[in-house]
């Protein structure tokens, strides 16, 4: 039976970042917690936050499960924590601005060449670019999970488009709202910032031909998309239009917006639309939900481009487990936060460990995301993993494995009462003229007894995240 | 060889478009091989777009045309100056890493049959192994204009056994990418020789990236290599990458996209010197 760190309890007792929630959930009778969960439930409802499910079916407006239960960190864990995402976001622009440049990591061999320009993420048509102020990924998600008092290790980075912080937002003002006296006795670090640093970062990275104040926007694919309500609540709080692709037009060297009072100079567009859809003249030209010639005005310096085209080169699973090499290559420096030991299946060694290990191991595919196509092998029945094995015998490149991590739990409210559940954790870090991390993140939770999967695609919910003033 | 290009591409529209967005890869290369004397590209109606040099070299400009219109032509006329490498690209100046064309799109995705013409390549002479690929994609596909289209794929093309250019380079890339070859597509000009031989004035390539030597033309809708008569204007993974016009037009209203019609002449001639 494999142990988990609880981080409320430990052999000594209560840790000390819970001490004010002990009472607090103490105090809290069935009956309360219900009128309470209910009434969180009514203004999630009310302001509309949904997330579309794929492939499940069902209800398209379903909402994610929100746990009253905060999940909490201490000052001191949260510095090493910003330090160590910090120092991956600035590794993994340095990279993204090599591989489209000179290439050196590649070419003093300290990762495979094919791994990178092979890639299918790798985009040609912007090879030479540096983007302003050196940065392709401008929101680093980091998905971090917890194994011990100390020990943290990050699964994945999302250098494109990570999704999931209006529900870190969310999460804290529906806390706050109802439960007031949690936050007058506690000295909780502020989230509520994170709109406006968005916004000063994006600001921060406009184009060369840019004059005067930056025009920023949101380019979304539209309502039908999963995370539109985001989208929409994101353009909110920072105050910029909210836009589709319909919405915008190139005209001569600039994109252009349209609006009652006529075009608009368009400077920078923080999309939340993949690379592939972006511009049919340069990608897929079948493409409805970009906008012609745009690609054209990037690389001339017309526009900027949040993620820049291309930097899904750097979130790529094979890729991530050169991250370490990365921090230590352009950085110079040790590596704050560890890598998951990965397996890598196109290596023959091994794919070999993999097979003969499958049921110990957790199989993704390389370019997966949303926790779909992976193999828990613990959980998984002996069919399941013999199913899973064809796949990657078939393509193993296709698949890298992790061992199965114990991650860590936290105290959340469930039908009994209250029970350890597993949590991960997935911070935004911002980059642009400065790099900035709101203290706090999205802390997602298993919600299936026993389940150590988290994504909210197949039964995950969200808590409150929060990080104590020392 | 001193050859000039007058190239014209007409577009028309079964009803007025409010506007037009293009980018062309319509001028001729940098390279050993040829020199630019004299270059001129039009666009009724245009106003010139952002440019610059991609980072395999291309020269890009992007042209916008407001609306409404039912027609424009795109012009292009000069005089360039070429020389026989027999097909070695030359004094190229590009950064794009060559692995970064070993990839296959949906156009050149091999299937069987390419597969085992991509077994005909002997990995102990490189170069030579490419002359016999190329030769072999000329021995399986007969030149007959009509019988492919803009969206034929290779191995759609291979399994029918007869295509136009595009398809002969198309389908050397596939092959050349499964024998382990970055390759890529090239798009540019021939000029027609009386004999007969030279297909396609508006034409298209491929070219075969060889350690030691650099990038090598191979034109297997000719069985040779580019030479003197050949006119380079940009490369991509496939045809559609590699297109010298990419654009779009945008519809009044919401009927959906106008109807386009395409029409293209090409003259390229030769001047002795």
């Amino acid at each position: 039976m494999t142990s988990y760190f609880n981080e409320m309890y430990h052999a000594e007792g209560l840790r000390d970042p819970y001490r004010w929630l002990e009472p607090w959930s103490a105090d809290m009778p069935a009956g309360k917690r219900r009128a309470k969960q209910a009434e969180a439930e009514a203004l999630f409802r009310r302001i509309g936050v949904t997330f579309a499910v794929y492939g499940e079916g069902g209800d398209p407006d379903r909402l994610i499960p929100f746990d009253m239960f905060p999940r909490v960190f201490t000052g001191g864990e949260w510095a090493k924590l910003e330090r160590g995402i910090k120092q991956r976001a600035r590794a993994l622009n340095a990279f993204l601005v090599d591989v489209y440049g000179r290439g050196e990591i590649v070419r003093a061999g300290r990762i495979p060449a094919e791994l990178v320009y092979k890639n299918a993420a790798y985009e040609k048509a912007v090879v030479g670019i540096i983007p302003p102020k050196g940065v392709y990924s401008h929101i680093v998600g980091v998905d971090i999970v917890r194994t011990g008092p100390s020990d943290f290790y990050v699964l994945e980075e999302n250098c494109r488009t990570p999704s999931g912080v209006s529900y870190m937002l969310e999460s804290r003002e529906m806390m706050m709202r109802m439960f007031p006296d949690l936050f007058r006795e506690n000295r909780i670090e502020p989230v509520d910032t994170y709109p406006d640093k968005l916004r000063r970062t994006l600001a921060s990275v406009a184009p060369p031909k840019c004059e005067g104040a930056p025009t920023v926007v949101i380019l979304t694919p539209g309502h039908f998309n999963s995370a539109y309500y985001e989208h929409s609540f994101l353009a909110d709080l920072m105050g910029v239009e909210l836009v589709e692709g319909q919405d915008l037009f190139v005209d001569g060297e600039f994109c252009y917006m349209r609006t009652t009072e006529g075009p608009k100079r368009v400077d920078v567009i923080y999309r939340r639309l993949d690379d592939e859809f972006l511009d049919p003249l340069c990608f897929n030209p079948a493409s409805m939900l970009g906008v012609a010639g745009l690609m054209d005005v990037y690389r001339s310096g017309g526009v900027a481009i949040c993620s820049a085209p291309g930097a899904g080169v750097a979130d790529d699973k094979a890729v991530y487990t050169y991250v370490p090499e990365m921090v230590r290559f352009y950085l110079g420096e040790e590596p704050i936060l560890s890598n998951v030991p990965t397996w890598k299946c196109g290596h023959h060694d091994d794919l070999k460990y993999v097979t003969e290990n499958l049921a110990d191991l957790v199989v993704k595919e390389v370019h997966g995301s949303g926790g779909y196509g992976m193999l828990v092998g613990p959980k998984s029945s002996k069919a399941e993993v013999e199913e899973f094995r064809a796949r990657i015998l078939a393509n193993p490149a296709n698949y890298i494995a992790q061992p199965t991590l114990a991650l860590s739990t936290t105290p959340t409210f469930v039908d009994e009462g209250i029970a350890p559940r597993h949590v991960d954790l997935r911070p935004y870090c911002l980059v642009g003229e400065k790099i900035e991390l709101v203290p706090g993140g999205l802390t997602r939770v298993a919600l299936r007894e026993g389940s150590l999967v988290v994504n909210s695609s197949q039964g995950g919910g969200v808590k409150d995240t929060w990080v104590l003033v020392d | 060889m001193l050859l000039t290009v007058d190239h014209v591409t007409n577009y028309t529209y079964d009803r007025p478009v409010r506007g037009v967005v293009q980018s062309h890869r319509l001028t001729p290369s940098r390279f050993d091989g040829q020199r630019v004397m004299d270059w001129v590209v039009s666009v009724t109606g245009g106003t010139m777009g952002g440019s610059f040099r991609d980072g395999a070299g291309d020269f890009v400009q992007s042209w916008t045309i407001a609306g409404p219109v039912t027609e424009i032509a795109v012009h292009v006329f000069g005089q360039v100056e070429t020389a026989d490498l027999a097909g070695f690209l030359k004094g190229h100046r590009e950064t794009v890493p060559p692995l970064a064309y070993l990839r296959q799109t949906a156009a050149t995705m091999p299937d069987v049959a390419i597969a085992d013409l991509a077994s005909a390549f002997t990995p102990a002479d490189i170069l030579g192994g490419a002359h016999v690929l190329s030769a072999a994609v000329s021995d399986k596909i007969a030149y007959a204009p009509g019988t492919t289209h803009g969206a034929t794929t290779a191995a759609q093309a291979l399994a029918l056994g007869t295509g136009v250019c595009q398809d002969h380079a198309q389908v050397l890339i596939a092959a050349a990418r499964i024998a382990g070859l970055p390759a890529r597509y090239v798009s540019g000009y021939l000029q027609a020789s009386s004999d007969g031989m030279a297909h396609e004035a508006a034409h298209a390539w491929a070219e075969v990236f060889v350690q030691g030597f650099g990038w090598i033309g191979f034109d297997p809708a000719n069985r040779c290599c580019p030479d003197a008569r050949y006119i380079r204007l940009g490369s991509g993974l496939d045809a559609q990458d590699a297109a010298p016009i990419r654009g779009i037009s945008r519809a009044v209203g919401s009927k959906g996209a106008a109807a386009e019609n395409l029409s293209v002449t090409v003259a390229i001639a030769a001047q002795e010197q």
